[in-house]
């Protein structure tokens, strides 16, 4: 007797056009036609969706989070990055 | 870094009420509880779709049927959000329905009374789903991200379980004087059963204490039963119904009500198998994975026959 569910599959759902596909849960399908339908009916049964990424779990490549201090370490120091950085003149207003 | 500086972020992130991620280092026993009360939580889940299954194909009406049916699938939705959260943790899903199967797991004791009447569904709905988001509200802040949104997700969808399961109590109770007895013994066998699904008083709570300090649960069980009785009593006034407790009064003082607590021998004994429905439930749930297993085999060699073709292509 079968006792196996699967692989695990990550599901991204993109909710209106033009929006960005945003991670809602995960899943277990034999292949990827039934990974979007099991997304399907899990995930959008009340019109969260309008397209839908199935992606196999152990394709993801994630940072570590012991990582965090040094890995991000390279733009925590560069200010001049962002637009408060600079002096805009009063009389020009808004830029 | 050393055990000590791991445990220090760790603490860290709970002190400042950020979530804690699957990748996280986390203390083991933190692990070990989250998989047991995540597990738990979606055990009932799936078992829960049993006693109201019992009444899909005795609904009274074909409205009643659709709704009732979306239901028990959104049930099973919910199991399946929360095996996948406790699966971020290191266990499978296989050792998990092994859990469940062989009576390992535990679920909500409530699972373990049968549904007689039609009213029992409304009684499910309205008392059993109300406690339930009363709890789920509070996970939704729970410090383990994944089970976090979970709950986020559970309980969007748990507000249409509450208000279908009100609605057949105001259906019955306004009905004849036959359809509000039914309502009304459907109240007396629910009451007592669903103020159990909050867990043992505080002062006999084994795991609330690190729950607690976890974050894992920010309400004490008795904190969470207070505030159910607070918000159904005027519910059941409304129904023109009676709370089967001689012991209900408002106490102004502490602006909630005085209640009975629930016989909590009888919540023990129904724990431990010897409920109503315990072996019911559990042979309903080996059966049906059982009886199962020729679609898991064909899907799979469905998947692998649908891959050859594809590589030889």
């Amino acid at each position: 007797m079968s006792d196996n569910q699967g692989p695990v599959w990550e599901i991204f759902l993109q909710k209106k056009a033009g929006q960005p596909f945003v991670h809602c849960g995960s899943l277990h399908a034999f292949d990827k036609e039934m990974a979007l339908q099991n997304a399907r009916d899990l995930y959008t049964r009340r019109g969260e969706g309008i397209s839908i990424w199935a992606v196999p779990s152990n394709a993801i490549v994630a940072s570590s989070p012991e990582d965090i201090g040094s890995f991000f370490e390279p733009s925590n120091d560069k200010v001049y990055r962002h637009p408060t950085f600079y002096q805009i003149p009063d009389a020009i207003g808004h830029m | 870094m050393e055990l000590t500086q791991f445990e220090d972020v760790f603490e860290g992130k709970l002190a400042k009420n950020e979530m804690v991620e699957p990748k996280d280092w986390m203390p083991d026993n933190y692990r070990k509880h989250l998989i047991r009360q995540i597990s738990q939580h979606a055990h009932s889940e799936i078992v829960g779709m049993l006693p109201e299954g019992n009444w899909i194909t005795r609904a009274p009406s074909l409205r009643a049927k659709v709704v009732l049916l979306a239901k028990v699938q959104d049930e099973g939705g919910h199991g399946l959000y929360l095996y996948t959260a406790a699966e971020t943790l290191g266990i499978s899903r296989d050792e998990l329905l092994n859990n469940l199967h062989t009576g390992k797991a535990k679920y909500s004791s409530i699972f373990n009374y049968p549904t007689l009447t039609w009213a029992d569904i409304g009684a499910v709905g309205w008392l059993v789903d109300g406690a339930a988001i009363m709890n789920q509200v509070m996970l939704q802040r729970t410090s383990y991200g994944p089970y976090a949104r979970a709950m986020v997700r559970i309980c969007k969808e748990e507000s249409f379980h509450q208000r279908q399961g009100f609605e057949i109590m105001t259906h019955l109770s306004f009905g004849t004087a036959d359809q509000k007895a039914m309502a009304q013994d459907a109240l007396n066998r629910w009451w007592y059963p669903t103020m159990m699904m909050f867990g043992p008083p505080d002062s006999e709570s084994p795991n609330s204490e690190n729950a607690i300090k976890w974050r894992i649960k920010r309400e004490t069980n008795d904190q969470l039963r207070q505030k159910f009785v607070n918000q159904t009593v005027p519910q059941v006034e409304y129904l023109g119904l009676t709370v089967p407790d001689a012991n209900l009064k408002w106490n102004e003082d502490k602006k909630g009500y005085d209640y009975s607590e629930p016989n909590w021998v009888e919540f023990k004994s129904v724990i431990s198998g010897n409920g109503p429905c315990n072996k019911q439930r559990l042979l309903a749930r080996n059966k049906a994975h059982d009886e199962g297993a020729w679609v898991r085999e064909a899907a799979q060699a469905f998947a692998k026959k649908r891959k050859e073709i594809y590589e030889a292509a």
